[in-house]
This record gives structure tokens, C-alpha cells and sequence, in this order.
């Protein structure tokens, strides 16, 4: 079958590839590309492991296909981090012991980003409703939302006791 | 300063952060291609035949595995898991979804497209389907508890006294079935090289996994290699080595080519065990002072076709355990029908089987006009009442009050609807908790290399729950050198054997050969100080590790040098003592609740939530937080969100999928307070461990269950408790 080029920026590199029409973005991440950060929890937009941000879009990318990212600028797990510095976000997620399996966690921090620079400060109930999509199976969400509101003090600029 | 205690960040945090912990299906293997499963549409009958024409005709398609022509497995049954199948080895159709055959390609979609074109053709026969309907034939299990205990037990007599007592209930339980639904789906990448082979696979057990596949395709142990260094978690449903693991093997054999084999989070609902539907049927009785006199637990849980295996869920041990109560009796009772088989599922038998008896405790509490807390101190076990055992510890006592104290028990009005904000129904709840301390053996190896790191090997697993920090923390302290010049590494069946991790027995099993394999290199290090010229007479006994050095009486020596020798390595193994004849072993916790729920749309939302735990000595108090409150949630789910749907028609589920199979999200949970019960259980072993994995999720369901009856006076006895039972 005849594969499809399209070119893209994938976490702020210009990026080219072969795919095929069927093909989700999440499996091109994953299977031609290589970046396996972000996981296939269920395929079908249900549990947010693999949340990518398109053009400052939180996106399902098991929903959506590679053809599709054609012209796209698209973020993964990957390009959170600035080299061997850890995100903000992905800091407070280790201090916080926000994870345990680790299965859940790229798609939440890629929400979290999402919804931080969307929002710079929400309330907590916020943050529960936009991560309410990402499910988490092991850590009872509690300490991810502890991380999340420190972490949207923190790049806010404010000390929280 | 000690590492064990302290709230230390995970090791394998920034991998999990920046997306680079490896999971199964993540292995890069040169020239892999894609394997999907077909499932059966029908429960039972046989299949007289497929249509692969179109399917095989498709572009990429390498085979087509069927029960035709699917390669023998040596032994499908003789395997140490007690998973019969599917294997693809006979035609017979057991469950809806079970496994007919195996479709082979170059690329993912390639293989899911002719997989969706296999056509088959079958005779249907008759499928049982309801439990409720088959109840009058159900059988004792055969295999209950791997043959460890009897499945019905007692003590005194329970229907005698049960007559007897002043105050008395009498009621069903219904539990139903759940899915663990671990966010990573199950992955197997299988590749042959000869007779060897090599499978990256999501697992519990890779020791487990090594000596199936070994079993079925009738090779030598060493022969099968198993990796896994991060599982996407499991809750019991990665414990066994299930069908999809061998056939992925079986495939990979047939095609010759490395074969990947991930399911659809669909397929999860009939390939990997699930927590069986339980009916459970409580008497007790107890005399006007609140002296528990009598207690009867039947239970009954539902099961596959017992052909393909056998797995019971052991709801009444608890109840034998839990109260001084005189006269107990308990029976285990399996309901055969055209379902997968279950497994275990987080705290199996206790979080089923807890709801029910702490739901039941509370009726009489009620019924006896006693505070429920006080109900349960006035029955409090000092021994073991079943087993006439000491414990080897128990604080159940200080769970009770540490946990009434933080959630404000005492401000509790007793009478059902009487706490009201506005016009919101608040009910409290309380239930308590208990999982039993499990240990097996293991084995670990040690090696300081040159530079003076050290690394450990044992070939068990990190589910999530945080063993690379653990052991490394035990490690360090043994050894009395820093945490990051220590590497623990695990998930792959070459190094010394580990346990499954499950029954929350990880910690409890593995650390102690850490400790003895730490200190087996220590005595090889000192060992080799005392050989050095001008050492002479030096017991090894009086030396001491420092700083790098190497102190005796007027010498010094630095590992530096010593290790200009060569590197130094060492091997322990320990096991279980005779601790479980001397002592009845069980973590302990008291779960607290708070509902609101509006009286006219019925809606409950737990609001708050206190859990006060007794896991014994906890090594780790960052990663067993976050444990706690991860266990507290999966009970929040059990008792208002999960539930797997069957279609009696159909045999079929109906809810394959994570938006219709409800589970907690982030939005659904409240302030989760945890309280760590200090404790220390050196009786059970050398680390003084419980286990946490299970226990914080115990209890959870009857504390909320409890609490809705508080909050609106109606008593519900199934969970998940929906709009529709308190309107
Ligand atoms: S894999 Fe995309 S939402 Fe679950
Ligand atoms: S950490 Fe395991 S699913 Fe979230």
C-alpha cells in the first residue's frame, strides 16, 4: 500500500515521515518515529495515555491520524523537558511521588502542560475536571493534583507555604 | 542517616517522567512483525470451521494460527499456574471472546484489518450465564488455596448458637465482576533463536512466566529468557502467565520472525482473569451486650468452565480471623459458567469478602443500638481466634483510634439522615481492614565493581510499587554507602530468582536476601583486607566499613585499593522461617468515610476520607503514601463506579471498554488523609514488613456502603451502589 509523506514539527524539530493512511498519530509516534513516551492505554480517546499538544491543542493522538499532522506543530512526552533539565512540571511529579507505574504519566504531565499554559492558575476543581480524561489507575490522583498546584504556584512566581 | 524510612523520590521517577521507561511493547527487536487475536462471538458450542480466504489474501498477512493447524504445545495444562487455556489447541468454545485464532502480519494494521476479516462458522451449545441461575449447583473448589486449607472450616457451633443469640441478622451480599484494567495493556514480544527464546513481556512474575512457556513448549528452563523492567501495573491481572504470552511465542515459532503481540484494551475484558462475582451469605448473632456469639459466611463465586482452570475467591478468611467470636463456620462454593476464568484482583478474597462481613458488622451494630467502633473493641481478637495463635503484631487497636481521632468520629450522630448540609445528606462510615503478611523465597546477587558501586540482581518485578527505591534503600543501609553509588536491577528471569509480586509480600520477600547478599559482600571485602600483608591476625568480625575504608585495630585500608584485586561478588538466598507456624500474620487498618448525597437526584459523592493503616514497618514513606491512597480509590471505585457487564443472552460483556466500565477519575476523589500506624513486625520477618499493596483497599467499600445507610437510612447490599438503590 502506498504510504503517505508528510511533514510535520515534532517537539520543535522539523520532522518528515512515511505513513500510512490508517495509521493513528499515536502508532507513528511510536512505531515510525520511535518516540514511545506516549502510551496506548486504550485507543479509542477514553483514557488520555497518549496525550500529545498540536498547535497548543490537548490531543488524543490515539484519535487522531498521522496523516493529519501534516503542517502541525506536535508535542510529546519527549520534548517536555529542556535536555537533561527536567519540566517544572515533571519535577513536582517526582517530589510528589505523583506516579507509580509510570504508565499514565506522559499523558498527564502533556495535560498538565496543557492546561497550565492555558490557564496559569486553576483551582483545584479545575485541574481535577481537565485531568478527569486521563486515568490513572495506581496513584489515586490525589498526589498528582498536589504536584499540579504547587507546580502552577511555582511558575506563577508565588511561594506556596 | 538511615535510608530506610525516608520519603526518598523513586529511582525510576525520571524515566517514567520523561517517557523512557521501556514497557513490553516498547522493545525495539529487529524484524518483528504484528500479531491479533480473533475472539469467539458465541459462549459455547464448537467451531466446525473458518473462512480464511479473504483474510489471507490481504496484503502482509504471514499466517493464519488456528486451532488447525496450530503448533502443539508440549504440556498446555502442566504448567504452574493453573491457566488451561485458550491456547488454540482444541476447537471447543468455553467463553464469548475466547481466543480462535491469531492473525500474522507485517505491520499493526495490516494484522488488525485481516483479523477482522476471519470468518468462522460454529455449533452452538448451551451456555450458563447466570450465576444467579446456577447457584443451586454449586461446587466446592478442588484446589482451594493450592490445597493449603480446607474450603469450609469451623469453630464451636455456629447454627446452634446462632438461635441463641439477642439480636441476630441474616442477609446476602452480591459483589460483581471487575476488570483490573491496568492502564498498560497486556504486551508480549516473543523471537526464537533455535530452541531458546527471548520474551518481553507485561508481567507479575517473570519467574512464572519462564517456567510456563518452558512447560508448554517442552524446553529447558534456561532456555526461556524473560524481561520486564517496568509493567504498566497489573493488580493481579499480570500474575498469571496467560494464553496471549504463549500464543505470542507460539506464533513467533511458526512465522520464524520476532512476534509482537499487544491486545486491545477490548480484548483485556477475556484474556487475563478478572475479580469474580461473589454472593455471600452472612448470619450473626451475638447476645445484648454486643458479645458476638455466632457467625456464618458462605460464599459463593463465580467461575469459568472448570476445564480451563480453577480459581476461587477466598471471601471467608477473614471472618474466621477478624472477632473473638466463639461458634464460626465458613464455606467456599464455585458457580461454573461460560466465562473466562477469573484471578485474583487486588486483595483478593479480603476486598469482596471484608465488604460484605464489615457491611454486616455494621447492621448489628445498628441493630444492637452500638457504636460501630465500640462493636468492634467489644469483639477485639488479642489472638488469633481460629488458629489459637498470638499475632506476630497487631495494632489495630491504635488504627481505631488514630483514625477516629483525625476524621472526628466522635462528633458522629448515630441515627441514619441526621447529618445534613443544607439540604445534603452526610452519612459516616467506618469498616475495618486486614490483609495477611505473605513471604516467599528469593535470591540475590551482589557485585562492588571496581570503582567501588555496587550492583544487586533478583529477577522480580516493580509494578509500580516502588521496589528499585526500596531495595536500593535496604541496600544502602546494609552496606553503609550512598544510595546513588547502588544500582538494584530486576525484570529478567537470567538473574537469581524472585516471587510474583502479588499478595503485597514483594518488600517482605526480596529484602531480606538484599540484606544477606549486602552482608555476604561485606564479609568478602573483609575477607580480603584481612589477607593483606601486615594484617595478619585480624578477625574479620572487629572490621568496619567507613568512608571507603576499610578500619581494623591500627589499619586502614581503602576499598579503592582492595578492589585493584578485582571486582567482589556475592550471592544470598532467604525464605520464610517457621514464623507462620508460630504466628498468625496480618496487616490491620480502620477505613473512615464521609458521603454526601443529594436526597432527590440520589447522587453520592464520597467527600472525605481518612484510612489508618498498620502495614508494619514501612521503608518507604513517599512511594507507601502514594500506595494508600492509590488502594483507598480502587475501593472507591469498587464501591460506587465498577462493574462488568454481562449480556445473559449473549454471554457477552458489554462494557469492554474504559468510558463504560466506570473506574474513579481524578474529579471522583475526595481528600484522601493516610495515617501510618507505627509498628514493627520482626515476628513476621527481618525487615518487620506487612505488605501495603492490598490492604488500604480492604474495608474501603463497606466503610462508604456504611456510610450511605448512615447518610440516607437505606441499606444496600450489592456494590457498586448506583443512583438507583438509595432513591
Ligand atoms: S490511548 Fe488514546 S485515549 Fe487512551
Ligand atoms: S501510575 Fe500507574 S496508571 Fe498512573
Amino acid at each position: 500500500m502506498a504510504k503517505t509523506y508528510v511533514s510535520a514539527t515534532i517537539n520543535g524539530e522539523s520532522a518528515e515521515f512515511l505513513c500510512e493512511t490508517q495509521q493513528t498519530l499515536l502508532d507513528v509516534l511510536r512505531d515510525v518515529i520511535g518516540l514511545t513516551g506516549s502510551k496506548e492505554g486504550c485507543g479509542s480517546g477514553d483514557c488520555g495515555a497518549c496525550s500529545v499538544i498540536v498547535d497548543d491543542r490537548l490531543v488524543c493522538s490515539c484519535l487522531m491520524l498521522g496523516v493529519e499532522a501534516e503542517g502541525k506543530s506536535i508535542t510529546t512526552i519527549e520534548g517536555i523537558a529542556n535536555g537533561d533539565t527536567l519540566h517544572p512540571i515533571q519535577q513536582k511529579f517526582l517530589e510528589y511521588a505523583a506516579l507509580q507505574c509510570g504508565f499514565c504519566t506522559p499523558g498527564l504531565i502533556v495535560a498538565t502542560k496543557a492546561l497550565l499554559d492555558e490557564n496559569p492558575n486553576p483551582t483545584e476543581t479545575e485541574a481535577r475536571y481537565w485531568l478527569a480524561g486521563n486515568l490513572c489507575r495506581c496513584t489515586g490522583y490525589d498526589k498528582v493534583i498536589r504536584a499540579v498546584m504547587d507546580v502552577a504556584a511555582d511558575m506563577r512566581g508565588e511561594k506556596v507555604a | 542517616m538511615a535510608m530506610i524510612g525516608q520519603p526518598l523520590d523513586r529511582i525510576d521517577g525520571r524515566a517514567k517522567v520523561t517517557g523512557a521507561a521501556k514497557y513490553a511493547a516498547e522493545f525495539r527487536v529487529p524484524n518483528a512483525v504484528h500479531a491479533v487475536l480473533v475472539q469467539s462471538t458465541i459462549a459455547a458450542g464448537s467451531i466446525t470451521g473458518f473462512d480464511l480466504k479473504e483474510a489471507s489474501d490481504m496484503p502482509g498477512v504471514l499466517a493464519i494460527i488456528t486451532p488447525n493447524n496450530a503448533g502443539k504445545l508440549t504440556h498446555p495444562e502442566n504448567v504452574p499456574q493453573a491457566v488451561a487455556g485458550p491456547l488454540l489447541q482444541n476447537k471447543d468454545i468455553l467463553f464469548n471472546g475466547q481466543h480462535v485464532a491469531l492473525v500474522v502480519a507485517e505491520t499493526l494494521e495490516q494484522a488488525q484489518s485481516a483479523a477482522s476479516a476471519v470468518r468462522l462458522t460454529y455449533t452452538r451449545g448451551e451456555a450458563a450465564t447466570s450465576m444467579d441461575a446456577m447457584l443451586g449447583q454449586a461446587y466446592p473448589p478442588k484446589h482451594f488455596r493450592n490445597g493449603a486449607r480446607p474450603p469450609d472450616t469451623s469453630r464451636g457451633n455456629a447454627d446452634e448458637s446462632f438461635a441463641t443469640g439477642a439480636v441476630k441478622m441474616d442477609a446476602t451480599y452480591v459483589t460483581p465482576i471487575e476488570h483490573h484494567n491496568p492502564m498498560e495493556p497486556h504486551a508480549t514480544i516473543a523471537a526464537w533463536d533455535g530452541d531458546r527464546v527471548t520474551v518481553w513481556t507485561a508481567t507479575q512474575g517473570i519467574s512464572g512466566v519462564q517456567s510456563t512457556l518452558a512447560g508448554q513448549f517442552g524446553i529447558d528452563k534456561a532456555n526461556v529468557r524473560a524481561i520486564c523492567p517496568y509493567v504498566g501495573a497489573g493488580f493481579g491481572s499480570k500474575g498469571n502467565t496467560w494464553p496471549p504470552a504463549t500464543l505470542a511465542a507460539l506464533a513467533a515459532r511458526t512465522v520464524r520472525r520476532p512476534v509482537k503481540l499487544v491486545l486491545s484494551r477490548s480484548q483485556m475484558y477475556t484474556s487475563n482473569g478478572y475479580r469474580p462475582r461473589t454472593v455471600q451469605k452472612l448470619k450473626i448473632a451475638a447476645a445484648a451486650d454486643g458479645a458476638l456469639l455466632s457467625m456464618r459466611h458462605d460464599g459463593f463465586s463465580s467461575m469459568s468452565r472448570p476445564s480451563l482452570g480453577e480459581f476461587a475467591e477466598p471471601v471467608a478468611l477473614a471472618t474466621e480471623m477478624l472477632y473473638a467470636c466463639p461458634n464460626v463456620a465458613v464455606t467456599h462454593r464455585l458457580v461454573a459458567l461460560n466465562a473466562a476464568l477469573p484471578t485474583y484482583m487486588r486483595a483478593p478474597g479480603e476486598a469482596s469478602g471484608v465488604y460484605a462481613l464489615e457491611s454486616a458488622m455494621d447492621e448489628m451494630a445498628v441493630a444492637l443500638k452500638m457504636d460501630p467502633i465500640a462493636f468492634r473493641l467489644k469483639n477485639y481478637a488479642e489472638t488469633d481466634p481460629h488458629e489459637n495463635k498470638p499475632f506476630a503484631s497487631k495494632a489495630l487497636r491504635a488504627c481505631y483510634e488514630q483514625g477516629a481521632r483525625a476524621f472526628g468520629w466522635e462528633k458522629r450522630s448515630a441515627e441514619p439522615r441526621s447529618m445534613r448540609d443544607g439540604n445534603i445528606l452526610i452519612g459516616w462510615g467506618f469498616a475495618t481492614s486486614t490483609y495477611p503478611t505473605n513471604r516467599m523465597p528469593s535470591a540475590v546477587k551482589i557485585r562492588m565493581e571496581k570503582d567501588a558501586r555496587v550492583v544487586l540482581q533478583c529477577g522480580t518485578q516493580d509494578i509500580g510499587t516502588g521496589t528499585y527505591t526500596v531495595m536500593t534503600q535496604v541496600a544502602a543501609d546494609t552496606l553503609g554507602i550512598p544510595m546513588h553509588h547502588i544500582r538494584f536491577e530486576l525484570g529478567d528471569s537470567n538473574m537469581p530468582p524472585g516471587p510474583v509480586s502479588g499478595g503485597s509480600m514483594t518488600v517482605a520477600s526480596v529484602s531480606p536476601s538484599v540484606q544477606a547478599a549486602c552482608r555476604a559482600l561485606l564479609d568478602k571485602i573483609k575477607d580480603r583486607a584481612v589477607a593483606q600483608p601486615g594484617w595478619g591476625g585480624q578477625s574479620r568480625d572487629g572490621l568496619q566499613l567507613r568512608d571507603g575504608q576499610v578500619v581494623g585495630i591500627g589499619q586502614q585500608i581503602s576499598l579503592a585499593t582492595l578492589l585493584e584485586h578485582g571486582p567482589i561478588e556475592a550471592e544470598a538466598k532467604t525464605q520464610p522461617g517457621d514464623e507462620k507456624k508460630e504466628f498468625s500474620m496480618h496487616a490491620f487498618g480502620a477505613q473512615f468515610a464521609e458521603v454526601r448525597v443529594d436526597p432527590d437526584l440520589g447522587e453520592i459523592r464520597v467527600s472525605r476520607y481518612v484510612g489508618a493503616f498498620d502495614g508494619g514497618n514501612i521503608l518507604n514513606a513517599k512511594t507507601a503514601r502514594s500506595q494508600l491512597i492509590g488502594g483507598i480509590t480502587y475501593g472507591i471505585g469498587m464501591a460506587l463506579h465498577e462493574e462488568t457487564l454481562v449480556d445473559q443472552e449473549t454471554g457477552r460483556i458489554v462494557n469492554t471498554n474504559v468510558a463504560e466500565y466506570l473506574m474513579p477519575v481524578n474529579a471522583d476523589v475526595p481528600d484522601i488523609q493516610t495515617i501510618i500506624v507505627p509498628n514493627d513486625d520482626k515476628n513476621s520477618n527481618p525487615l518487620g514488613v506487612k505488605g501495603i499493596g492490598e490492604l488500604p483497599m480492604v474495608g474501603v467499600a463497606a466503610a462508604i456502603a456504611n456510610a450511605v445507610y448512615h447518610a440516607t437510612g437505606v441499606r444496600v447490599r450489592k456494590v457498586p451502589i448506583r443512583i438507583e438503590d438509595v432513591l
